[in-house]
This record gives structure tokens, C-alpha cells and sequence, in this order.
């Protein structure tokens, strides 16, 4: 069954006027905020297919720059983000891209943050009914939906981090529904993305840091409302 | 759930001596593991945040930032408090508050998907005018959501719901299902009269293309939710005086994905024909784009 539960069809409450365009738009901009955890400085937001020809008439600017602002896809604030930001000081610039791109519904956002290491490069689509999916972060591929409380770990690709990874989840008595990872090299650089079907509680997240392959532990999970 | 077409969703309900609305509500709470209590309580805040888009759209200006679309639905409304209406008061407040929600829609106001953001008037109106004309309070408004619910559970797990995979007909022609066999039920139909209800409304939108000038959620898209109104009202009249959907439901359904498959990209939601294709679609187009 591709539509789960009823309120996968009277749903979500949202700010016009697309669902793909807008809503989902929204939540790669969220997801964006989360994983960079603060908000960025500068936004290079760079559209591609529907949304490059698109994105005016259907307010995806408003809704992506509204995520970056950690607003939900109701927000009633999503019309004005741009003023609200701009006076936040953040710098926002808007192009089409070219090249090859993954969906209709494309967005690259590249994020400045105040430290050089806070920098994001996330690629997500929109793939209907506000559902999405984060392709990228950071060179690294993935498929992440953000329907469920996700983690990305960033590790080194070193023997047995994945299994100290899910012994640190399976002690804190988590489910995972989804697990991925992608590294640059062998014995370089790695992400690993997991969809949780519980709550990310905070020592599920200092334990993770703890572990020596790992680098950084970033959250994010939309169906939060702060 | 248990249930996946919409034969096996009036058995259930007979079987339990329970409503569509009520059936859903236990098959929510079972499905997502929250309590009946929450998921209710879920479900009458999107009623308010449809009633909220109502009356903003019959009271603010919905003027889109395209410029092309706003104040139709305060237009209709000054009309029919001043002339007798063709289609008469009723029907035509349902009319009205489709408009209102859609255009709030457009103007990037708050509304509720249902089941996507380019047929959220549908709903509303239908719901909304129903309401105050009949008095009922919004417990039971809340019900007829989940009533509404299980029936696009059903059409979009068979078919689909959104223009893009399967045209118009999928998106406005789905909510007009839902809506009328939610108000066959709201107006004490049996759980088998609304399904036919959901029938007679699908049959009457088989084949609608989506054809978004300029690829905006604006036109055709906002009148279409105020005929899919009327439309719902029409077939809940139909199914409660006794008519059948000869041809069952379920299998309206399966024609709505056999005629969605085949529908040309042109013609789901790509702007690549129809309306948006003709010479003023196009010139609409190309002065959206600033060309």
C-alpha cells in the first residue's frame, strides 16, 4: 500500500499552493536547517526542471528559505521568509541549474554556516504529496525520506563502526527501518543515514559520538513541530 | 487496514455495525498505534484550519502572486446575496467556499491537502455549507473526515491521487468521491449508498485532464474545485434517493487507472497541453517567465 493512513490523504495542513512545490519544498529546506543545526549565513539555493521553471508562482523560494528557518510546511510565516530572513541577515541567492538532476522537482542548497566545518551541500527532490527525499549531502549519495526520526553519522570507514553503530541503537532499544551508507574512499571518509522508528533521545546521540570512527551525529526529524 | 477496496469497507462496516467514519477511526488508531482520542483530536484541528480558510477566503484578498486568480469566491458570494442564483442557495454556498479555500490556496493561505493542495476546496465547501445548513456540530463533521478518509485511502491505494500520475480526474475527481460519499453518510445514508455515491461522482470525472496554466495550482484548478462541489452534493442526492452505480465502484475505480495510465504527459500536470497549451496559456506562460 503506498498511502499508509488516513491522514496521508486528508493532509498534511499545509501552506499553498502545491503540495510538491510548496510543501515539499518546505521540508528539504527543514531538513537542510536540521542537519546544519543552526541558520546559514549565506543559502545558495540553486533549482533545476519544474522547480527552476516554476519555483516564483509556486512560492518554492518562500518555502525552502521558510525550512531553513526551521518553519513547518503550515507555517503561516512561509509567505514573507525572505524579508524575515534577509532582515535575520541571511544572504540568499536563487539560480537555475544546469546539468544532470535526479527529478522534475530538484533543489541543491549550499549553505554557509559561521565555521567552515558547518557548511552544507544537500541536494533533496520532491516527489509528491510533500513527500521527499534527501539524494545528497556533502558529496555523499543517500535516500533518505525524512518520513521517520533519522540520524546521519559521519565516520570513518574503518572495520566494525557499523556494528558498534547499531549495538549503540539496539542498547537504547530503537528499531531501524532504513539503513544506508556511502563513503568517499576505502578506510576514508563515510556516511551512514538511519531511519529510526523511535524518538532520538539524547544519550542515544552522546553515546554515537563516543565512538571513535565517528566524527559527527546530526538528527533530523520532521515531524517535529520546534 | 483492513479493508482495500470499497466492497470489503461496507462489509467491514456492516459486519461491526459501525459507520465509514467510525470504522476509520478504529483502523487509524490501530494502524499508527496513537489512541482514538489523539487521532480525533488530530482530525478536528484540520476541520478548524478548513473553516479558518473559509472565511479568509471569503474575507481577505486572494489575489495570487502570479496575478492571475483571486476574489472569485467573494464575487459568487455577492452575487448570490443579491440575485436568485441559478443553482440556488445551497448548492451555491458550497460552490462559494470550494472557491474561497482554493483561492486561499493559491495565495499561499493555510489549508488542509485533500487529498492534494490542488483539490482542497472540494472538502471544505461541501463540508462547511453542509454544516450550517444542517445544524450539525463539528463532532460529527470530524467523523464524516474519516469517512472521507477511507475512501481516498481506497481510491489512491487502486489508483491514484495526484495529476501529475494520473491527470485531474485523480485529484478533483477523487475528492469529489470523497466528499459525496461522505455527505451520503452525514445525511444518514447506509455505508453501501455512500459507496455508490463515490461511484456515481467518479463516473461523472473519468477522463478530466490536468492542464495547469502556466503549471500554477490556479487554472483550471480553483473553478474546478467549485464545480466539484456542486458535482458532490449532486451525486449525494442521487445515491440517497436510490440510485446505483451500476457499474460498481471498485471497478470505476480500476477505469479511473486504466484511463489515468494512458492519459499523455502532456496531459498530467506538465503544462505540456490542453489549457495551458493553447495561445493564451502560452502567452500566460511566457510573461510568467519573463521572457
Amino acid at each position: 500500500m503506498r498511502f499508509k493512513d488516513v491522514f496521508s490523504i486528508i493532509g498534511p495542513a499545509m501552506v499553498g499552493p502545491s503540495s510538491s512545490h510548496t510543501a515539499g519544498a518546505a521540508r528539504i529546506g527543514r531538513a537542510a536547517r536540521q542537519f546544519m543545526g543552526c541558520v546559514p549565513s549565506k543559502a545558495e539555493i540553486i533549482f533545476y526542471g519544474s522547480f527552476a521553471a516554476t519555483y516564483q508562482g509556486h512560492g518554492t523560494d518562500r518555502a525552502i528559505v521558510g525550512g531553513l528557518l526551521n518553519y513547518t510546511t503550515d507555517d503561516v510565516r512561509l509567505p514573507s521568509s525572505i524579508a524575515i530572513a534577509e532582515e535575520q541577515g541571511m544572504d540568499i541567492t536563487f539560480t537555475q541549474g544546469t546539468g544532470l538532476y535526479p527529478h522534475p522537482n530538484t533543489v541543491r542548497l549550499r549553505l554557509t554556516g559561521e565555521q567552515a566545518e558547518q557548511n552544507v551541500d544537500l541536494m533533496g527532490i520532491s516527489i509528491g504529496g510533500g513527500n521527499i527525499e534527501i539524494v545528497e549531502i556533502n558529496g555523499f549519495s543517500m535516500k533518505l525520506s525524512a518520513m521517520y526520526p533519522s540520524i546521519i553519522i559521519s565516520h570513518m570507514d574503518w572495520l566494525g563502526v557499523l556494528a558498534s553503530v547499531t549495538d549503540v541503537i539496539r542498547k537504547c532499544e530503537v528499531n531501524i527501518g532504513h539503513m544506508s551508507l556511502d563513503r568517499k574512499q576505502r578506510s576514508g571518509r563515510a556516511l551512514t543515514v538511519l531511519e529510526l522508528d523511535g524518538m532520538v533521545q539524547q544519550d542515544l546521540l552522546l553515546n554515537l559520538e563516543a565512538l571513535p570512527a565517528v566524527t559527527s551525529v546530526k538528527v533530523i526529524d520532521l515531524n517535529t513541530t520546534f | 487496514m483492513n479493508f482495500s477496496t470499497l466492497s470489503e469497507l461496507a462489509l467491514l462496516c456492516q459486519h461491526k455495525n459501525l459507520t465509514i467514519g467510525e470504522l476509520m477511526l478504529e483502523e487509524q488508531s490501530l494502524e499508527s498505534g496513537r489512541s482514538k482520542e489523539m487521532e480525533f483530536a488530530k482530525m478536528a484541528d484540520y476541520y478548524e484550519v478548513m473553516k479558518e480558510a473559509v472565511q479568509r477566503g471569503l474575507t481577505q484578498n486572494t489575489t495570487s502572486p502570479s496575478g492571475l486568480t483571486g476574489l472569485d469566491a467573494q464575487r459568487v458570494g455577492a452575487y448570490n446575496a443579491s440575485y436568485e442564483s441559478s443553482l440556488g442557495g445551497p448548492a451555491g454556498d458550497a460552490m462559494t467556499y470550494a472557491l474561497a479555500v482554493s483561492e486561499v490556496n493559491a495565495s499561499m493561505g493555510r489549508i488542509i491537502a485533500t487529498p492534494t493542495a490542488g483539490s482542497c476546496g472540494i472538502i471544505p465547501g461541501v463540508f462547511i455549507s453542509s454544516q450550517e445548513r444542517f445544524g450539525w456540530d463539528d463532532q460529527k463533521m470530524v467523523y464524516g473526515l474519516f469517512a472521507a478518509g477511507a475512501i481516498g485511502y481506497v481510491i489512491a491505494n487502486n489508483s491514484f491521487v495526484s495529476g501529475a500520475e494520473g491527470g485531474c480526474q485523480a485529484e478533483v475527481g477523487s475528492a469529489i468521491g470523497m466528499a459525496a460519499g461522505a455527505l451520503t453518510e452525514l445525511r444518514g445514508g447506509s455505508p453501501a449508498q455512500a459507496i455508490h455515491a463515490v461511484g456515481l461522482a467518479l463516473k461523472n470525472s473519468l477522463g478530466l485532464i490536468c492542464d495547469p496554466v502556466g503549471g500554477l495550482v490556479e487554472i483550471p484548478c480553483i473553478v474546478r474545485n467549485g464545480f466539484g462541489a456542486v458535482t458532490a452534493l449532486a451525486a449525494a442526492d442521487m445515491a440517497m434517493a436510490g440510485v446505483r452505480s451500476v457499474i460498481p465502484s471498485d471497478e470505476v475505480i480500476q477505469v479511473m487507472l486504466e484511463v489515468g495510465s494512458s492519459m499523455p504527459e502532456a496531459h498530467r500536470e506538465t503544462a505540456g497541453g490542453g489549457l495551458a497549451q493553447t495561445k493564451t496559456g502560452r502567452e500566460i506562460m511566457k510573461n510568467l517567465r519573463g521572457e
